[in-house]
């Protein structure tokens, strides 16, 4: 059992070739197969030492992060004179590159233009260390501050909702035991381990008078007319991470107030309301299943519903339509397991309802929708083989006599709906000569205009390949500590129709969110980098350190930069280099 | 083994060990460690051994400068000392002559220790019994290769190498055949053995097998050793076994081992039935096999007091009494009825007014039969502000929460905002008005927490102004101009790995990387001394309880014992084969706790110097001790995420407390021992039923007597609490006299 935790230790020694590497970055030339082993041998077994003793540095200063001032320390230690001038921020951009038949890890260091540094103004002082006090907890029970964290953390939640009867208490971590309660609630945890009463613990749902008020507020400035307002309470639901306990009362409030505005065609309301469930959506912390027989008919009904507004033919309610089935999608793509088979279901009613000739335009452009939403799969199997009968729907209305101004609007956005989907996605499918008789004959009335959408399409993936080649290059890693700010709020004006729906940035938003079909995932973890190493003898030292330490673990890199910014800083303490837990068993 | 030396001569002893640590004998290193310390042995000899026992040091720091070709510092130590040029020659030849050098000059230095001892002593490792040597060597005779050369020698005998695995192998076979109940103790002679073997065919340059052998048999080692294999295998060659202080330990120390006397009659039997004498002679050399009579242990027996560095202690090693009772308090006149029970101010005094507590009040009117004679250490007086400071103790007490499983203590955290991971210590004082932050940027700094603000004494001249009839000459001495929530300590030059404050609220210590511990005023805000002695990070320090002592511990491996008025310290306390990690006084002042990197805790008797108790059970290196209020037990914390309690008069692990998954930082057992917190690096804190664990324990006079202990199964039953943090390490917690716990530690955004 132990073996697969202790990967050949005696075996992580430099490989030769960096030996090499690093000699005639020195200037030596022709280094010997022979004294390059040697030498390998003993440089890896020196750093490896001095690794052991930064380790023990990076312990006492209570930090899981070793840091260049470690190494610094152990020198020292050793009586060594330490390597000066390694100083970097917390993130160094660790470069590796391959080619020849040789990989390389480097740190790549740009000319830094004197004055250019002269030049810009001096970046803020940090903040001094202070002192902050807070209740951790108050006899016994943790208070819900945000000093503390959530009570519940995300992975609870699922678990709770999965597995009901494997419950935690709040503030207790899962390690699978049941752990005894806190006080009060042991004699229940006791009557879980007999096994004897396997039941839900019941669990009470107070909020406190801080909840009850947050709550409201919330609730009122989510609906309410003033839009910055709006804006905050949607950006506080999508980023606090105690609103646990409250799902349940937005969940019905959503489910609630879709119902009644529904019926009273209140459009604007209907969209404050996805809104919320997007926002809901968005919150990390929260964990929906549980409230989604609530959500997801409050969704569907703003996708499919005959009528959103009191005036079908000016409101623009097809842009609720869009933003709810791509909610629809998001929650599928989410929470959809082979248990409760979301997906499936709900694209059985989409179909359904699109098939029946009865449907209305709105009714029908909702389930389109909702459907293209669900990816290039979905629009391949389900809408493609559809698209003559709809084509020569959209026809009859648009030819033929004018029956009334709401069908015709409505047969339009259908018809732009489905180019808008299907291109893209025979452009991927079909092979090139796009024949506008070809296409004719295989979709209808909607083929000539499907043909040029195509060829856009075409021309428009070729250039965004072009660009995404591009920016592998130049493109240096996302910084782990990037988060995804601002949801679907304060963008105003937009891509689409302008019209009192502000979704547009939360569009764009959602499709950023890495899976999301449309877009292709963000290079994230590729890298291809032009630029060799100088080769500077120093950045080569720093190497060895790092394909060592790499080859104990992970990869560690330091950062040679002169930094004027971070000489002499206080702060400046965060030369790290990332192996964490090298140490841990 | 007692080598009882001067001070300054251990410095040498250091700064020689450093040199040959790093194989770097360049004249600079050596001529700028040496000189300040040879001339000042040279300045002050006041020992009261007289000459004889003085000269002898200086030849030998004479002998150590002429080989280094520190010629200068040779004249003018010598004119220093008014020693002629020839004087020097002969004794020393006569000890560099003789063996590995430094031998007789050692022991000569102990023929007339005893009137030293009362200055300074160097602890006697009680076991192993060869812990000491290669400081204590290289110290005295100073000549590096050689002595290295003398401990590794015993690996020359070598057998053929093609043949090691043979021999491990049969003796795996051998020991998976026995009866199940002697298996569990012979597979502990697995992992030395292994070592050792290792060590040989690296020693005998057989690189090759030596990689298979580490390879094929690394595996089967236990999953705690797992540290020690990775430094194993890294050394690879003869030359990297020079100076590697693993390497020296394994070889120094004898492995102990315990074993039941049947068990190692079946050993012996076996490996003399087949002739297999390279084993037998490394289990004869390198092990030192601790036989009882009795009941074999069990595995999960043995595996809880293993995972030390050197075996477990040995059983005599933990003989040794300790008085691990409360000191008396003195009388007190309290104007307030109010007693405090046995937690830290157990009132010596019967209550005059109300006899209500006289139960309590009569237990302590008698002698603890357990506590240490009042006067065994010389303790300081109390002083008036003391005396103030008690009575204001006591009547805080009064109004002590009391805990339990059902009353858990309210908890108030203290963040470090900005502090960019340069957080290194925390502490509070005991009275909770004062914390004091050691960063990584060298700085000290101390808060109030209270709405008393930190002020300054006024400066000489603004002093000799002041009335000093007056009643609140103490308000006035305060410069007011002066009062801030914080104050930064300036003086260290590396990061601040320790702290500490002087129980009345004066002073406070800090330990440095740079080496020094320093003394602070609290009134001044400057720092009063820098106590020099250890050559290298000092990673804990610690006042006594009852202040004017304090230890300090860090990478030399050596614990100091100091008292604030004496610039060198009054014990040494060696013995530990790897950095000491923590360090902490016993409540009553006369045991010092240390814990280490070698995975083992020892206590130190503050009187003579002496290891009293070796304990193991640990499986990291340990970052954080703490006795119970009564002194009669110990927790310890390690990095591997466990909590361990301990008995300490018994010298017997009671309790194993799982349940954090990083290092543990910070240990607190509340006022009256019934709660112990735990702080980690695991962003938690955890809160146990201390009460019951010590309950549980039924110690009976065997398990007393042959350290068989069974652990409870299941320690989530003491876990009261956990708190998570948002993304905060806690490294340090602390009880308000009231039971209010406090914890800190630094914001990690």
């Amino acid at each position: 059992m132990a073996e697969e935790r202790r990967p050949k230790q005696c075996t992580v020694v430099l490989p030769t070739e960096s030996m090499k590497a690093m000699a005639e970055s020195i200037g030596v030339g022709q280094l010997q197969e022979e004294s390059c082993a040697a030498l390998s041998e003993e440089v890896s077994y020196r750093i490896k030492d001095i690794a052991q003793d930064a380790l023990k540095f990076m312990h006492h200063g209570k930090r899981c992060k070793l840091t260049t001032s470690d190494i610094d320390h152990a020198l020292k230690l050793k009586n060594v004179e330490p390597l000066y001038g390694f100083q970097s921020q917390e993130f160094i951009p660790f470069r590796f590159a391959s080619g020849g038949g040789r990989e390389l890890h480097f740190y790549e260091e740009k000319e830094v233009d004197l004055s250019d540094i002269i030049n810009t103004p001096l970046p803020r002082v940090p903040l001094d260390v202070s002192l902050k006090a807070h209740w951790f907890s108050i006899e016994g029970v943790q208070p819900a501050i945000p000093e503390n964290p959530p009570p519940a953390p995300k992975e609870q939640q699922k678990t709770e909702s999965t597995e009901p009867l494997k419950a935690v208490k709040p503030g207790q971590e899962e390690e699978g035991a049941i752990q005894k309660g806190q006080g009060a609630t042991s004699a229940e945890a006791k009557g879980k381990k007999d096994g004897l009463m396997r039941m839900k613990p019941r669990s009470t749902h107070e909020l406190s008078v801080e909840q009850q008020l947050y709550y409201k507020e919330i609730t009122e400035a989510c609906v309410g007319s003033c839009e910055a307002k709006r804006a905050e309470a949607l950006q506080s639901i999508a980023t606090d991470p105690g609103l646990y306990q409250m799902l349940p009362r937005f969940s019905t409030f959503i489910s609630e107030g879709v119902r009644v505005n529904v019926v009273q065609n209140n459009l604007a309301l209907l969209i404050y309301l996805m809104r919320m469930v997007k926002a809901l959506m968005d919150n990390p912390t929260l964990y929906l299943e549980k409230y989604l027989h609530e959500l997801i008919p409050a969704v569907v009904t703003c996708i499919v519903s005959k009528q959103l507004c009191l005036r079908p033919d000016v409101d623009n309610h097809w842009a609720l339509r869009d933003f709810a089935a791509r909610l629809m999608a998001q929650s599928c793509k989410t929470f959809s397991t082979t248990t409760n088979n979301i997906q499936s279901r709900i694209t059985k009613t989409f179909t359904k309802s699109w098939l029946d000739d009865k449907t209305q335009w709105t009714t029908r452009y909702g389930c389109i929708a909702g459907l293209s939403e669900l990816g290039p799969d979905v629009i391949k199997t389900l809408i493609l083989p559809r698209l003559t009968v709809e084509g020569a729907r959209i026809k009859a209305v648009s030819d033929g006599p004018v029956v009334s101004n709401i069908d015709k609007i409505g047969a339009d956005h259908v018809q732009s709906l489905l180019l808008k989907h299907c291109a893209s996605v025979i452009a991927k499918a079909r092979p090139l000569p796009d024949n506008v008789e070809q296409y004719r004959a295989d979709y209808g009335y909607l083929g000539p205009m499907l043909c040029s959408h195509v060829v856009k399409a075409r021309a428009q993936a070729a250039l965004q390949a072009q660009q995404v080649n591009r920016t592998t290059l130049t493109i240096t890693q996302p910084r782990p500590t990037l988060t995804v700010s601002q949801s679907g709020i304060g963008g105003s004006g937009g891509s689409r129709t302008p019209s009192i729906i502000k979704v547009p940035s939360s569009l764009t938003l959602m499709s950023t969110r890495p899976g999301t079909p449309t877009q292709p995932s963000p290079p994230a973890t590729k890298y291809i980098v032009m630029a060799t190493s100088s080769g500077s003898s120093s950045t080569q030292q720093v190497l060895w350190t790092a394909v060592l330490l790499g080859g104990i673990q992970k990869i560690a890199l330091f950062g040679k930069r002169p930094s004027p910014y971070y000489g002499k800083n206080n702060s400046n303490k965060q030369r790290e280099i990332t192996v964490r837990h090298y140490y841990k068993t | 083994m007692a080598a009882v030396q001067d001070g300054q001569l251990n410095m040498e002893v250091e700064k020689d060990i450093k040199t040959e640590i790093t194989n770097d004998g360049s004249g600079n290193i050596n001529a700028n460690s040496s000189s300040p310390g040879s001339t000042s042995s040279g300045g002050k000899s006041k020992s009261p051994a007289g000459s004889g026992e003085d000269q002898q040091t200086l030849l030998a720091v004479l002998q150590f400068l002429k080989r280094n070709k520190l010629t200068e510092s040779v004249d003018i130590l010598r004119r220093e000392a008014g020693l002629s040029a020839d004087a020097d020659d002969s004794p020393v030849s006569d000890s560099a002559g003789a063996g590995s050098g430094g031998v007789p000059n050692v022991s000569a230095d102990g023929g007339d220790a005893n009137s030293l001892l009362s200055r300074v002593s160097i602890a006697t490792p009680v076991a192993p019994p060869a812990t000491a040597p290669p400081k204590v060597v290289a110290a005295s005779g100073g000549e590096d290769q050689p002595d290295v050369n003398v401990v590794l020698s015993a690996y020359s005998q070598q057998g053929d190498p093609v043949l090691y695995p043979l021999y491990y192998n049969g003796l795996k076979k051998f020991i998976e055949s026995v009866l199940d109940c002697h298996r569990a103790e012979l597979s502990q002679v697995f992992y030395p053995l292994f070592v050792h073997m290792y060590l040989e065919l690296v020693y005998n340059n057989h690189e090759n097998e030596a990689k298979q052998f580490f390879e094929k048999f690394s595996g089967d080692q236990e999953c705690y050793y797992e540290e020690d294999l990775r430094i194993l295998s890294s050394m690879s060659k003869k030359e990297h076994m020079k100076g590697n202080e693993t390497m020296l330990d394994f070889r120094t120390s004898k492995f102990v081992l315990r074993i039941s006397r049947d068990s190692y009659q079946l050993l012996k039997r076996h490996l003399q039935e087949r002739q297999n004498n390279q084993i037998w002679n490394i289990i004869q050399e390198h092990l030192y096999i601790d036989i009882f009579d009795g009941m074999p242990r069990s595995k999960s027996q043995i595996d809880a007091m293993s995972g030390s560095l050197a075996g477990e202690g040995k059983r005599d090693a933990n003989k040794a009494k300790v008085f691990y009772g409360l000191l008396k308090e003195p009388e007190i006149e309290v104007p307030l009825d109010d007693e405090d029970e046995e937690a830290e101010n157990e009132e010596g005094k019967p209550k005059k007014k109300k006899p209500k507590k006289d139960s309590m009040g009569s237990k302590s009117k008698k002698q603890d039969p357990n506590a240490p004679q009042q006067t065994r250490i010389p303790l300081p007086e109390l002083k008036d502000s003391d005396k103030l400071d008690k009575i204001m103790n006591m009547k805080e007490a009064t109004k002590k929460i009391r805990l339990g499983p059902d009353n858990l203590p309210s908890i108030c955290f203290y963040s470090f905002l900005n502090a960019y991971q340069g957080l290194t210590a925390v502490d509070f004082t005991d009275d909770s008005s004062l914390i004091a932050g050691g960063f990584a940027d060298s700085t000290v700094r101390v808060w109030s927490v209270t709405p008393k603000k930190l002020r300054r004494v006024k400066s000489a001249a603004d002093l000799s102004n002041i009335d000093k009839e007056s009643d609140d000459v103490l308000e006035r001495i305060m410069d007011e101009k002066t009062a801030s929530e914080s104050k930064i300590l300036y003086g260290h030059s590396g990061p601040v790995y320790g702290i500490s404050f002087s129980p009345d609220r004066n002073y406070l210590l800090s330990s440095s990387e740079d080496g020094t511990v320093r003394l602070w005023s609290l009134q001044t805000f400057t720092c009063l001394v820098g106590y020099k002695g250890h050559n290298y990070p000092v990673w804990d320090t610690q006042f006594s309880p009852y202040g004017y002592y304090f230890i300090s511990g860090g990478h030399d491996r050596v614990a100091r014992l100091w008292a604030t008025d004496h610039y060198q310290p009054l014990r040494m306390f060696a013995g530990h084969l790897a950095d000491i990690t923590c360090t902490l006084f016993h409540p009553n002042s006369n045991y010092v706790a240390t814990g280490s990197a070698d995975r083992t805790i020892r206590l130190w008797d503050v009187l003579t110097g002496n290891c009293v108790r070796i304990l193991t059970g640990h499986k990291g290196p340990i970052h954080s001790l703490a006795f119970s209020p009564n002194g009669k037990f110990m927790a310890s914390g390690a990095t591997d995420g466990r909590v361990l309690l301990w008995d300490v008069g018994h010298g017997l692990m009671v309790g194993e407390l799982k349940g954090h998954t990083d290092t543990i930082y910070a240990l607190k057992f509340s006022r009256d021992g019934e709660i112990l917190a735990s702080g980690s690096m695991d962003n938690t804190v955890k809160l146990w039923d201390t009460l019951k664990a010590f309950d549980d324990v039924e110690l009976d006079d065997f398990t007393a007597a042959t350290g068989h202990i069974h652990l409870p199964e299941n320690s989530q039953e003491l876990l009261l609490g956990t708190y998570m943090t948002k993304s905060t390490p806690v490294i340090h917690l602390h009880f308000t006299r009231r039971n209010l716990l406090l914890a800190a530690g630094a914001y990690n955004p």
